[in-house]
């Protein structure tokens, strides 16, 4: 409780973010978070950015590969209580979206990058499948587009020291999957939702 | 010991005006001025009560005010090159110039090596924020992007370092502590009431605006008018200050105030360059540290040579 307190005011202190809700609210009913990801500290940011009682149902979704590396980050995925996702070894059997549908149960809420990888931070990547798949197993969840903004200036892509900008979060309004939406519309659709935060 | 005391009991008296005509103003709503300006003008008066206290420490540990000071341009810098659009080739400099030549020019102050903390930046970080970037391969807008750098770092941090360096100059009849701290107080003080002041006169003669595409509140007449009552404020002052006559101190104030009036035009030409909606972004609510410390700026590297030039004892 108090690691993880002060590592929410540590990431808070590093990206100087502002938060903002713009036709939204935080709840602790199930949602998916969706943002576009440029660092290796978005995960992080954006659970740290939630109120606690929030914070406490949400897990952030991120990648096996760079965060089971050394004894720290290990650690740092407890506290945060982040889901690690193979990105390298997908089989049919095991494949991600359903890993997190079985670990979030009926209680808890998830933060997903689905570009896949990190941007250069100019422009939004376009978005995997993972989120349609999901949302269509699953279409109670509340979708929740999230842009970060100048990430990317604070921890660029393999750089490994932190230049202490200041950052904005905002959290938009939840969208669902349609009935019978198609998967790239659905993907163009969620796409524009994190674009549209941008200018907001 | 009595000049202390005088010295923040005259500080407070002001403060006290300033924020009661500030609160009377919030009360009563009146045609000439409306809400944004009354907000604008109290939320000078908060950053200067903010800063009266930062400089009430100065008495007690002048190494405290140094840190606060440090804390503060460290937060200014950062706002400054958030501001500031740099690409992924200046990271690295960036790095070292936040956590190296910000912290270290705050040492040296601390320290009162003035045959350092003089040149650190200016000759020092000035060439390695050049070259670091260049080692990194992009040559992409190259000028104007260590320019900015180097802007940001010279103005948050080495000309705001000059105003806690004044606790550490040696003057002509300032040989205490005490007086030392005085003369941090009343050039903070001075700034402020400028400040303050021709933003006041600006908001009742706005005959003929300096820049109104940079600063639409600030006129000839409101810089003239400042500035002659930070004359008269200064040269009231003039016992609490290291400075043998009246027409010292107010001459003083004087340079100050313009000084003052310069910085904040320059910055607030900086932000309207950037837009103040990026502005808006990531400093929320309130203007932000940058545009409270922007007379600070410019006025202390001037009064502190100055200073030191006519009135600094031979052996410094």
């Amino acid at each position: 409780m108090i690691t993880e307190t002060l590592l929410t005011w540590i990431a808070r202190a590093i990206s100087g973010a502002s938060v903002r809700w713009v036709e939204s609210q935080p709840d602790t009913c199930q949602r998916v978070y969706f943002a576009n990801h440029t660092s290796h500290l978005d995960p992080i940011l954006v659970w740290a950015s939630l109120p606690a009682h929030v914070r406490q149902v949400t897990r952030p979704v991120a990648a096996k590969d760079y965060w089971s590396r050394g004894p720290l980050r290990r650690k740092l995925t407890q506290v945060f209580n982040a889901l690690l996702i193979d990105r390298t070894e997908i089989k049919v059997h095991q494949s991600p979206v359903d890993l997190m549908l079985r670990e979030i149960g009926r209680t808890q809420s998830l933060i997903l990058f689905p570009e896949g990888g990190r941007s250069s931070g100019e422009t939004v990547g376009e978005f995997k499948s993972g989120l349609y798949y999901l949302s269509k197993k699953r279409p109670d969840l509340e979708l929740i587009p999230v842009y970060i903004n100048n990430m990317n200036r604070i921890l660029p892509r393999g750089e490994f020291l932190p230049v202490p900008l200041l950052s904005s979060l905002t959290f938009g309004p939840p969208m669902w999957l349609e009935a019978n939406e198609p998967k790239t519309d659905f993907l163009q659709r969620a796409r524009a939702a994190v674009l549209r935060l941008r200018d907001a | 010991m009595l000049q202390n005391w005088g010295l923040a009991a005259a500080a407070l008296c002001l403060l006290a005006l300033a924020t009661v005509a500030g609160q009377w103003l919030r009360k009563h709503d009146s045609a000439a001025l409306d809400r944004r300006t009354v907000d604008a003008f109290n939320a000078r008066v908060q950053a200067w009560w903010f800063f009266s206290l930062l400089m009430a420490c100065g008495f007690f540990s002048p190494a405290l005010t140094i840190a606060l000071f440090g804390l503060l341009s460290f937060w200014a810098l950062r706002e400054f090159v958030t501001l500031t659009p740099t690409r992924i080739g200046d990271h690295r400099a960036l790095f070292w110039v936040f956590f190296f030549f910000t912290p270290m020019q705050f040492v040296l102050v601390a320290t009162d090596d003035y045959g350092l903390f003089s040149v650190l930046i200016p000759v020092y970080a000035f060439l390695f924020i050049a070259a670091r970037s260049a080692l990194s391969g992009d040559y992409d807008r190259f000028l104007e992007r260590i320019a900015k750098v180097q802007c940001g770092l010279m103005l948050c941090v080495y000309c705001l370092s000059f105003a806690p360096a004044l606790l550490n100059l040696r003057c002509l009849g300032a040989e205490q502590d005490a007086a030392r701290a005085r003369l941090l107080f009343f050039f903070v003080t001075i700034v402020l009431f400028a400040d303050l002041l021709q933003w006041v006169w600006s908001a009742f003669y706005r005959q003929h605006p300096i820049a109104e595409s940079i600063d639409a509140n600030r006129s000839w007449e409101g810089v003239a008018l400042g500035s002659a009552c930070a004359g008269v404020l200064g040269a009231a002052l003039v016992w609490a200050t290291p400075f043998h006559h009246w027409y010292q101190a107010a001459a003083m104030s004087i340079l100050i105030s313009l000084t003052a009036a310069a910085g904040s035009m320059t910055m607030a030409a900086v932000k309207r360059d950037r837009g103040e909606q990026v502005s808006g972004i990531f400093v929320e609510g309130h203007g932000g540290v940058l545009s409270r410390i922007d007379a600070i700026c410019f006025a202390a590297p001037v009064f502190y040579h100055v200073t030191r030039y006519f009135f600094g004892s031979p052996t410094s």
